[in-house]
């Protein structure tokens, strides 16, 4: 593993964020630069305190997943299956037909990927309360490279019926996520990071699953925007904005069930919709509003993405700009419809 | 509706086994598809199980305390219904909407649409790490109820099975039972032919596992498996209980091709009486 574990930072210009310190901690994370999966570690441990029914199972990536912290503080609770996916979502499963809230975690691709028949025959479609909380998505895993990096795992998980999906923003939003699936009796993806992302909800952003955060609606153009890409969307809005093209930046941190009450609005308001995450462009946000709007309203949707290709070695942030998932590339994908 | 479960009267569990291969051959011959072959071989095991050695109630299915059946080999639904219904967790009459749009008797076993189903199987393989978790789940709360998980012996060639099978060893599962019904078959033939999985026994060794090597149609010996079993500790226990495909009608029995052919209204009619059911 290596490089994993010497972090390397996605950020933007310090100027949007509250603090980029990330010392001292906040107990909420609120306005705190961290990695989604350190929030997900450190409020598993919070939650088990004060809950007995969490128990939490790991395919031998405690310590990258964060769940790590959880197995040595509640160690009776704590399942480490080994390296078989497969076995553990399984495993999950009976413990919540015992009446316990299992979170089961490794990487995103292991999770979705190698167990994607055992989420959908043995959680979905028995609709059991498991809670799939995997790290490591997207391309901001970084040096370990493709077979490390998910960009598909939104898509795998989107088509099983009774899934829910969320993908949190930042540190802040992700402690209110787990504590809402908590409390959410059925199957959740969690979808989490490895890098240390910047704070971007605000203090009095309270998360509830399967409704969308409007920072603001735009007259032009609309990013709607989920995990890390919700803070080079909201660059982006401020680069457009001085240009004088009115933007708006949403946080679809629920990807399914899809808030289309608040997309609707949006649609109605909007030119243009830019979709931005850190997923494949097939399957992800980008499709669900695509397909939303087509059907409901339609409006010119642009995808940011990743385009149909595998990722490769690289820092984070090398990889972001290599991938086109910068607030400039958002930009230049304006400017190119703008100039239509 | 009651029924007298739990007893450990031989006689009467046999009489209970040819009912519940009786109610499997009816509901199969009126759906016009389903598997017959790996649900009668394994008819005497759940017999067992649902009229001797699990303590549950039919009537409260949801009894915290109840020991928990795993149908792993999903296929095998008609005899989880067969046992669900004598028992009575259903009226027997629903036995004749299986696989019918519409009812809670799907292909394979639903647990959000039937009583009784633990959780949802048909694909093969999974069974045994639910059966994990919930083991482990009972252990946690010091529940002691016992949970047993029926495996088919084509179905232990996925890999699933042996991840599983490493982790109730590891965590000393001693309130979990596998079973495995080894009727030597799978849907191409001879698992030997298909891809051997000899030594069955030695494998379940090796992975840490107390065995148990039984006639899988002598009552006598399943149920003092199943007693037995329950007296290993700080180990999971497997039955390994070789049967006959298709057994309890002749002409299905060590058929290849009847895993998944049901019998016609004239096959059912001499089954029948080879299971002495002609004038009833
Ligand atoms: C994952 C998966 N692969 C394939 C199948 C199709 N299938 C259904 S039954 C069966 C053979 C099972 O053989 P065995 O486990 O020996 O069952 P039995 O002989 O008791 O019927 C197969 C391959 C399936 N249900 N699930
Ligand atoms: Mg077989």
């Amino acid at each position: 593993m290596g490089s994993r574990e010497q972090e390397s930072r996605v950020q933007s210009p310090e100027s949007r964020v509250k603090t980029q310190n990330s010392e001292p901690r906040t107990p909420d994370f609120f306005g705190q630069a961290v990695a989604t999966r350190d929030a997900y570690g450190a409020t598993l441990v919070e939650l088990g305190k004060k809950n007995e029914r969490i128990v939490v199972l790991d395919a031998d990536l405690s310590g990258s997943t964060k769940t790590g912290k959880f197995a040595k503080i509640f160690p009776e609770r704590f399942f480490n299956i080994g390296i078989s996916e497969q076995d553990m979502v399984g495993t999950a499963g009976g413990l919540s037909l015992t009446g316990k809230i299992p979170f089961a975690s490794t990487f995103a691709i292991f999770e979705t990927g190698r167990a994607w028949e055992q989420i959908r025959q043995t959680i979905c479609y028995s609709y059991l309360n498991v809670k799939l909380a995997a790290t490591h998505s997207g391309i901001t895993v970084g040096e370990d490279g493709a077979s490390h990096q998910a960009v598909e795992d939104i898509a795998l998980m989107r088509v099983v019926p009774n899934m829910t999906i969320i993908v949190p923003s930042d540190g802040f939003e992700t402690k209110q996520v787990i504590e809402a699936v908590v409390d959410y009796e059925g199957p959740v993806y969690v979808r989490l990071g490895r890098a240390k992302v910047p704070a971007v909800m605000p203090a009095d952003y309270r998360f509830r699953i399967g409704k969308a955060y409007v920072f603001n609606i735009g007259n032009d153009v609309n990013i709607i925007a989920a995990g890390i890409m919700v803070s080079a969307a909201l660059e982006a809005r401020d680069i457009l904005s001085k240009e004088g093209i009115d933007t708006g930046v949403i946080n679809m941190s629920t990807i399914k069930p899809l808030d289309t009450d608040t997309l609707l609005a949006v649609a109605e308001k909007s030119k243009l919709i830019v979709t931005a995450e850190e997923h494949s462009i097939i399957g992800g946000l980008g499709s669900a509003v695509s397909e939303f709007v087509s059907e409901n309203h339609p409006v010119h949707v642009k995808r940011i993405g990743i385009k149909d290709i595998f990722g490769c070695s690289g820092s984070p942030k090398e990889l972001l700009k290599l991938y086109g998932l910068t607030a400039e590339d958002i930009v230049k994908t304006v400017h190119e419809w703008k100039g239509k | 509706m009651t029924t007298l479960i739990n007893s450990r009267d031989i006689d009467f569990l046999k009489e209970q086994a040819r009912n519940v291969r009786v109610e499997i051959l009816k509901m199969l011959t009126e759906s016009g598809s389903g598997h017959t072959g790996g649900s009668l071989s394994a008819a005497d095991i759940v017999t067992a199980l649902y009229f001797y050695k699990m303590r549950h109630r039919p009537l409260e299915p949801k009894w915290k305390e109840r020991d928990r059946f795993i149908l792993s080999k999903g296929h095998a639904a008609p005899l989880l219904y067969a046992a669900l219904a004598l028992a009575g967790y259903f009226d027997k009459s629903l036995l004749s909407s299986l696989r019918k749009i519409g009812s809670p008797l799907q292909g394979h076993p639903s647990s959000k649409l039937l009583q009784g189903v633990e959780v949802s199987t048909g694909s093969l393989g999974q069974g045994l790490s639910v059966a994990n978790g919930i083991a482990l789940g009972l252990r946690l709360d010091r529940t002691p109820a016992r949970v047993f998980c029926l495996l088919g012996d084509g179905e232990i060639q996925e890999g699933q099975v042996w991840e599983a099978a490493m982790t109730a060893a590891h965590y000393m599962l001693d309130n979990l039972c596998a079973i495995i019904d080894i009727n030597g078959l799978q849907i191409d033939g001879r698992c030997s032919d298909i891809m051997k999985i000899e030594p069955i026994a030695a494998k379940w060794i090796a992975f840490g596992w107390h065995i148990f090597e039984i006639d899988g149609h002598n009552m006598e010996a399943i149920v003092n498996a199943l007693d037995d079993a329950e007296k290993i500790k700080r180990k999971p226990s497997v039955i390994l209980a070789k049967t006959i495909k298709g057994k309890g009608v002749s002409f299905f029995e060590d058929k290849v091709e009847y895993h998944g052919i049901v019998p016609t209204k004239e096959e059912l009619e001499l089954a029948l009486k080879e299971l002495g059911e002609n004038g009833k």
